[in-house]
């Protein structure tokens, strides 16, 4: 990538050689570590289990992360502007939902899809205008959304779960592309286009400068308010896009899918890099994030423990991320 | 000469503040102005609507004779209108690269940021003024001087063809701050035109062509630098003559007598075996250069911060002083230095902010406040120390510099302290109400009360105290007496060539 290139460029100055290596952006630095921890991971487990590195292993990995990963895209960014959404998982839910009843009514797959998007499009729109305009406070606005939507859903199916979607529908969760499932593909296809975007785009880019200083940005001619909005239109349609994903696997709309998915995803995030303070983290960590939640659920089923220590442990690392954070950086200033 | 801009008759009012007051001035194509002021004169104000992040109420703005119309800051830019704040607007976890060219990197087809290009045109900058700097550094790793020239190098990267800067040199160092001027200067025979804000007279002098100053949102008057000097100046900025800034002192050495004394003050290497002894009605001035080892002493002193070994007496008294409450009990205030972080609550009143170290004495038996005793509390100390907000119950934050600073005095007055410990009073406070605060200290004097002041202004040290300790790295390294006060010698005494 270019940015690799820019940084191995020969630098003149005294002490480049040394400054090379300070240089890094912590976010690269923390995917670093982030890998270099799931290959050791990997490792043990395919010691400890022969059944870990199994193709239908990895598969069953990924697809038990999809919804988290998706969704993570969305949140990081959000996270990065300074944002936070607890809404995802009721958004997801109302996406499923809606599409599923606009589904039985007899309407075509791709314009329910559309229908079911735009429902959730909507959601984001409301927590966007409500932060970015009237400035109330993301935590509350969208707590706030979030209980209201899931009453929403509950109101829309009637208490009902929506059954016998179409094959049409479910082929998207369940059909296979040269032997793999398609939720997969679109999963990485999302982080490797997000992350590139995130990375590289002036236009995401922004993101990292209302998250650090937000009348700064202001003042360098971004529009924040106008970003913020479609941060959570596009964190909103990301879970609506998990939503789908998860309900075409299933073959039906579930009302109560996602409840505190916001908080595994901001987990994820979070052991990624990225920083509820915001200015900091990437879409890559939030994956790796993701995937070393995912696998180390999937080790615990193997191993035979007791699934209360999955999220015992989990907290653990969430923890042990952030004072892994917290030194590093009072290393860097001493 | 040929105007580059025109301001017209410029108003711009805020709730209850008149900030802007029609203000009328041209700027000549390629000069220097210098802009002065008190705190909220509103300098700070009708820059921000040359800059774009204000709009006026009224009157209208030409650059190059074309009329200004501003939305927002990206507006201004465009128009030609950089401005440098006095607040950072670095974001600590990105590049230098991306910090100076914000929002303005240099994009292939797609959007995509081009990094080879961005780190090479900003190598290119830093190369012009002389920083050895790595573009990809994140900026939370460069210290505040380095920052502030990002800060410059932000704005000038715009190319503009006007320059605001807000006191840009509020944290450099004197290095730093020659090679800012050298590069304002080349910049200037560029063709680059100047507004400069600063309190520091003397650079005022040393960079601008023509200074312009305001008072109470208007224009005082506009005059070539070769024609005015700093009392000339002083004299426009606070509208009164001020003769003697720092009052006449009324300590003699022989009506106080000594009654706090501290003794064999160590903590690590910070000051070490320190003792001092402070007369009634003194004020006992305390010089060193930063890093002397003066504000950790004060703070161990107060209870605050840490010490090994040393002991206090009050009126022949050995005084335990474990923390904050017990030297408040034993009626010794402790002023800091850092006002904003430690001095006051900035999202408090006034009121509440001029009761925080005395509860007690507005509290009933029941342990409930006393809100009209607290009400009438505040007003009072709102009228003795003259300070200017529109009630009680404004917020802190919301006051100018030099109002702050009153309040923080005015808080710890109410104590009725016995011993006053003062670090830097007038640290980015204005003229006018720094000759108040001054004329407060003389009159705290004068009822006996002793003051350990440190300052790191000599002229300000020299101006208030009857006697100067210095310290040298931890060490009262000299006494000076007041008939021997000199800026050479403290400095000799400060730098411990003499001792």
């Amino acid at each position: 990538m270019e940015q690799e290139a820019a940084a191995q460029t020969p630098k003149q100055g005294p002490g480049s050689g040394n400054l090379l290596l300070r240089l890094r952006q912590v976010t690269a630095q923390r995917e670093f570590i982030m890998l270099l921890v799931i290959v050791l991971f990997a490792t043990i487990m395919a010691l400890a289990s022969p059944i870990f590195l199994t193709r239908l292993n990895i598969e069953a990995i990924l697809m038990a992360l999809t919804v988290e990963a998706t969704i993570s895209i969305g949140m990081v960014i959000l996270l990065i502007s300074g944002g936070l959404d607890l809404s995802v998982g009721s958004i997801m839910a109302l996406v499923g939902v809606v599409t599923g009843l606009v589904l039985t009514e007899g309407v075509g797959t791709p314009p329910a899809i559309v229908v079911g998007l735009l429902a959730g499009l909507g959601v984001g729109l409301v927590n966007g205008v409500l932060i970015a305009k009237m400035k109330i406070n993301p935590f509350i606005t969208t707590l706030g959304t979030m209980i209201t939507v899931r009453g929403l859903l509950l109101i829309l199916a009637k208490g009902r779960a929506i059954l016998n979607l179409p094959d049409s529908f479910t082929v998207i969760g369940q059909g296979r592309l040269s032997g793999i499932q398609l939720p997969i593909f679109v999963l990485l296809f999302l982080v490797i286009v997000g992350d590139l975007l995130l990375r590289n785009s002036r236009f995401l880019r922004q993101s990292y400068y209302i998250g650090g200083n937000e009348n700064a940005a202001r003042l360098s001619g971004i529009n924040v308010d106008g970003q913020k909005i479609f941060y959570y239109c596009l964190a909103a349609v990301l879970s609506g896009v998990a939503g789908l994903l998860l309900t075409a696997r299933f073959g039906a709309a579930s009302l109560t899918v996602g409840n505190g998915l916001e908080l595994r995803v901001i987990t994820a995030a979070i052991i990624g890099g990225a920083s509820l303070n915001g200015g900091e983290g990437s879409v890559l960590g939030a994956f790796l994030g993701a995937l070393f939640m995912g696998m180390l659920a999937n080790s615990l089923n193997l191993l035979g423990v007791d699934v209360y220590y999955q999220s015992f442990l989990t907290g653990l690392i969430l923890i042990l991320a952030v004072i892994f954070d917290v030194v590093n950086e009072q290393r860097k200033l001493a | 000469m040929e105007h580059i801009l025109s301001v017209e008759r410029i108003s711009k009012s805020f709730p209850g503040v008149l900030a802007v007051d029609d203000v009328t001035f041209n700027l000549r194509r390629g000069e220097i102005m210098a802009l002065i002021g008190e705190n909220g004169a509103g300098k700070s104000t009708l820059m921000q609507i040359l800059g774009g992040g204000h709009r006026a109420d009224t009157g209208q703005m030409y650059l190059d004779g074309e009329p200004l119309e501003f939305t927002s800051a990206n507006d201004a830019i465009h128009a030609g209108i950089a401005m440098v704040f006095q607040e950072l607007s670095l974001v600590g976890g990105l590049s230098i690269a991306e910090n100076i060219f914000a929002n303005r990197q240099p994009v292939g087809r797609l959007n995509n940021i081009h990094w080879r290009k961005l780190y090479q045109q900003t190598r290119d900058v830093l190369h012009r003024f002389n920083l050895d700097l790595d573009p990809t550094t994140p900026v939370k790793q460069l210290v505040m001087g380095q920052q502030q020239i990002l800060e410059i190098l932000k704005a000038i990267t715009t190319e503009p063809k006007v320059l605001i800067l807000d006191e840009p040199t509020s944290s450099l160092t004197p290095a730093e701050t020659d090679n800012l001027f050298k590069n304002i200067q080349t910049l200037q025979k560029q063709g680059m035109t100047f507004i400069y804000i600063s309190h520091k007279l003397a650079e005022v002098f040393e960079l601008a062509d023509r200074v312009m100053v305001m008072r109470d949102g208007k224009k005082i008057g506009i005059r070539d630098i070769t024609e005015v000097d700093e009392n000339d100046l002083v004299a426009m900025m606070v509208g009164r003559e001020i003769v003697d800034v720092y009052g006449a002192p009324s300590y003699d050495s022989t009506m106080g007598e000594e009654y706090f004394r501290i003794e064999g003050f160590t903590y690590r290497n910070s000051f070490i075996d320190v003792s001092l002894g402070l007369h009634r009605g003194e004020i006992l001035g305390l010089a060193g250069l930063v890093g002397a080892g003066r504000t950790e002493l004060a703070r161990s002193i107060f209870g605050i911060g840490p010490k090994n070994e040393g002991r206090v007496f009050l009126e022949g008294k050995n005084i335990e002083i474990k923390r904050p409450k017990d030297a408040i009990k034993q009626g010794i205030a402790y002023l800091t230095e850092d006002r904003k972080a430690q001095g006051l609550f900035l999202d408090m009143s006034l009121s509440e902010n001029f009761i925080a170290p005395i509860l007690k004495m507005f509290t009933g038996k029941a342990g409930f406040l006393n809100f009209d005793k607290v009400e009438a509390h505040a007003v009072n100390q709102i009228q003795n120390y003259n300070i200017t907000t529109p009630s009680t119950k404004q917020k802190v934050m919301n006051l100018s510099g030099g109002n702050q600073q009153k309040s923080m005095v005015a808080m710890w007055m109410g104590l009725q302290p016995k011993v006053v410990i003062f670090d830097e009073p007038t640290r980015g406070v204005d003229v006018g109400a720094r000759f108040e605060i001054y004329q407060k200290l003389r009159e705290l004097a004068s009822e006996g009360v002793g003051i350990l002041l440190i300052s790191s202004e000599l002229p300000e040290l020299i101006g208030l105290s009857d006697r100067i300790l210095v310290m040298h790295q931890g060490h009262i390294s000299g006494e000076v007496l007041q008939k021997d006060f000199s800026e050479k010698l403290i400095l000799a005494y400060a730098a411990g060539v003499k001792n």
